[in-house]
């Protein structure tokens, strides 16, 4: 579209690139400063002389990450708990989504004000605290699981997506003697890839990122995810090695973030399709 | 009840596969509500939610009354919050018009997928950079004001009133980019033909924006400010929690860490449960208050 342009308009646009710029160096320069140093040596970066590149490249920092066993732990505790999570969720939301896309089922509209109830009230942190204490999850994988098991927004956006698959298509399968399950599996399943692909992912980033479930319900050392070992590392102060000084454990500190960050951030760009898709879903009102 | 049962039997392959959900619901969101009781009586452990004694409404006198800190936690979590509505919530606003204005192509994606980048780092990260960056002795913030403008080092994290800018200056940088994808939805679906208009009657660009575009991003701006506002107690407790410290609790404890210290840490089931419930209680009623009086004014409202 060519549009008159006025120097009051022109001046407005370079104006506008010239923010964008500004805001490319303010998004991207934390992160570079962290990649740089913790590929740098760590008096150069505790005294101040990494500002942007690295100096003194050395990967002494992820040496001693990658030789320590609770970092190993916690990275698998963290995968562990994501893989799960991810897949008991998709299941019991798609199960719960699909009748509840049928329009004619009695009972419907009760279970939907049951669950839409809940976005606006909950019991808070103590009672549900109390509840995963009393059924003896503490300690378990099952208590990072099953408090967050059903997401509201995600189970609404499903349901929409499932009412708006052609009828006919069910009703053939129905037909030739399928019965819900199967046609859940067979026919509504396969057609759901975008949503079930959208979901999956937002809960798999949404569970690798969280650590507050994981530090009120877990306490065994053993049992950490990765988020909780980099808060102890990052925020409350205990060393990842005894020998450690104030100047390496910074450099530490920089290699772990990296450590902790990669995967999302490398199938970030492949991904970001799928979540630009799934805010605008939950956007349209169900 | 016959009725029922022959509902039920008729479409059981249907309820069965509701039945999970359904079952996580009833645990992990109605008996927490159930177990609200406790914030009216000395709740034991052992003697469980049926034996224990019921107090009536005294943890509520205890908190406001006898607790000092109250007001300053009530104080702190409204402050956070008009500070993050001032300046984190048009923010997003203001960039998903300056992204439309983009008129090179390529370069609108590059600044889009980068400033969305932000969004996917975990609060732990986002919480560590903070505390390793303002670091008084290894910080590089502090390298940089040492260098360019000759201060002290600020010990940044220590002082109360640097609090409330480095939650919602750290909030704006994490999520200002992700939140102009559904303004960018909105402007997307204004009428083309609502710009021809105007141009033949002779509005100028920034005619247009503001008349058009803008408008055409209100629904959107009113249904998000509902949900945040769904939100307003609980503040971004998590990103607290990580950031505070007992220098800086003068502006950074809000009611979600205290009742977190209390239930949590010293295991003052009932007591910590009353807070919980002043707070979702008044996160209840402006929800729905702002609600009802959207659905007065405007076609937009949330349900």
């Amino acid at each position: 579209m060519k549009r008159k342009t006025g120097l009051g308009s022109m001046v407005f646009d370079t104006f506008n690139v010239l923010v964008m710029l500004v805001l490319i160096i303010v998004m991207l320069y934390p992160m570079v400063y962290v990649f740089s140093a913790s590929i740098s040596d760590d008096a150069m970066v505790s005294s101040g002389q990494v500002l942007l590149l690295p100096k003194g490249l050395t990967l002494h920092a992820y040496k001693t990450i990658l030789n320590n066993p609770d970092v190993w732990i916690s990275y698998w505790n963290t995968v562990r708990y994501t893989a799960v999570h991810t897949l008991f969720t998709l299941i019991v939301t798609a199960a719960m989504a699909y009748p509840l896309a049928k329009k004619w089922l009695p009972g419907r509209r009760t279970i939907l004000l049951m669950a839409a109830f809940t976005m606006l009230f909950s019991g808070g942190m103590i009672p549900t605290f109390l509840v995963v204490q009393k059924l003896g999850l503490l300690n378990t994988i099952w208590a990072i699981v099953l408090p967050s098991l059903v997401n509201t927004w995600h189970l609404f956006i499903m349901r929409t997506f499932f009412e708006a698959l052609p009828e006919e298509l069910e009703d053939a399968a129905t037909i030739d003697g399928c019965g819900p399950v199967q046609v859940l599996i067979r026919i509504v399943l396969p057609l759901s890839m975008p949503v079930m692909a959208t979901i999956g992912l937002y809960t798999a980033v949404g569970q690798w990122n969280s650590f507050f479930d994981a530090l009120i319900y877990l306490n065994d050392r053993s049992m950490y995810p990765l988020q909780i070992m980099l808060r102890n590392i990052l925020i409350a102060g205990s060393t990842i090695e005894a020998e450690s000084n104030a100047s390496e454990l910074q450099t530490l500190k920089y290699a772990l973030i990296v450590v902790a960050t990669l995967p999302i951030l490398c199938v970030y760009p492949f991904i970001q399709k799928y979540f630009v898709q799934g805010t605008m879903i939950g956007g349209i009102k169900g | 009840m016959a009725r029922t049962l022959f509902v039920l039997r008729k479409h059981k392959a249907l309820y069965l596969l509701m039945l999970p959900g359904v079952l996580y619901y009833l645990i992990f969101k109605y008996v927490p509500m159930y177990g609200i009781i406790i914030a009216f009586q000395d709740y034991s452990v052992s003697r469980g939610i049926l034996g224990s004694k019921f107090v009536g409404l005294r943890h509520f006198v205890e908190f406001f009354v006898n607790t000092p800190d109250s007001w300053k936690l009530i104080r702190n979590t409204i402050m956070l919050n008009v500070y993050d509505l001032l300046f984190h919530f048009p923010a997003p606003i203001v960039l998903a018009l300056l992204f439309h204005e983009l008129k090179i192509r390529w370069f609108k994606r590059i600044v889009q997928t980068i400033s969305y980048m932000p969004h996917f780092l975990s609060t732990v990260v986002i919480a560590g950079i903070i505390v390793t960056f303002l670091s008084p002795s290894t910080g590089v913030i502090n390298h940089l004001l040492v260098r360019w403008f000759g201060i002290e080092p600020i010990m940044f994290l220590g002082l109360p009133e640097w609090f409330r800018t480095i939650y919602v200056g750290s909030e704006i940088w994490q999520k200002v980019g992700w939140g102009t994808i559904l303004y960018l939805a909105a402007i997307a679906g204004v009428d083309p033909t609502l710009y021809e208009a105007a141009k033949i009657d002779g509005a100028n660009r920034f005619q247009q924006v503001r008349h058009i575009t803008f408008v055409g991003m209100v629904p959107v701006m009113i249904i998000l400010f509902v949900l945040n506002l769904g939100h307003f107690m609980e503040v971004g407790f998590q990103k607290i929690l990580l950031l505070y410290n007992s220098m800086n609790y003068e502006t950074s404890d809000v009611i979600n860490t205290f009742v977190y210290r209390r239930g949590i840490l010293d295991a003052d089931f009932s007591f910590a449960t009353a807070v919980g419930l002043f707070q979702s209680a008044v996160g209840f009623v402006l929800v729905v208050t702002a609600n009802r009086i959207i659905r007065k004014f405007s076609d937009t409202s949330l349900w």
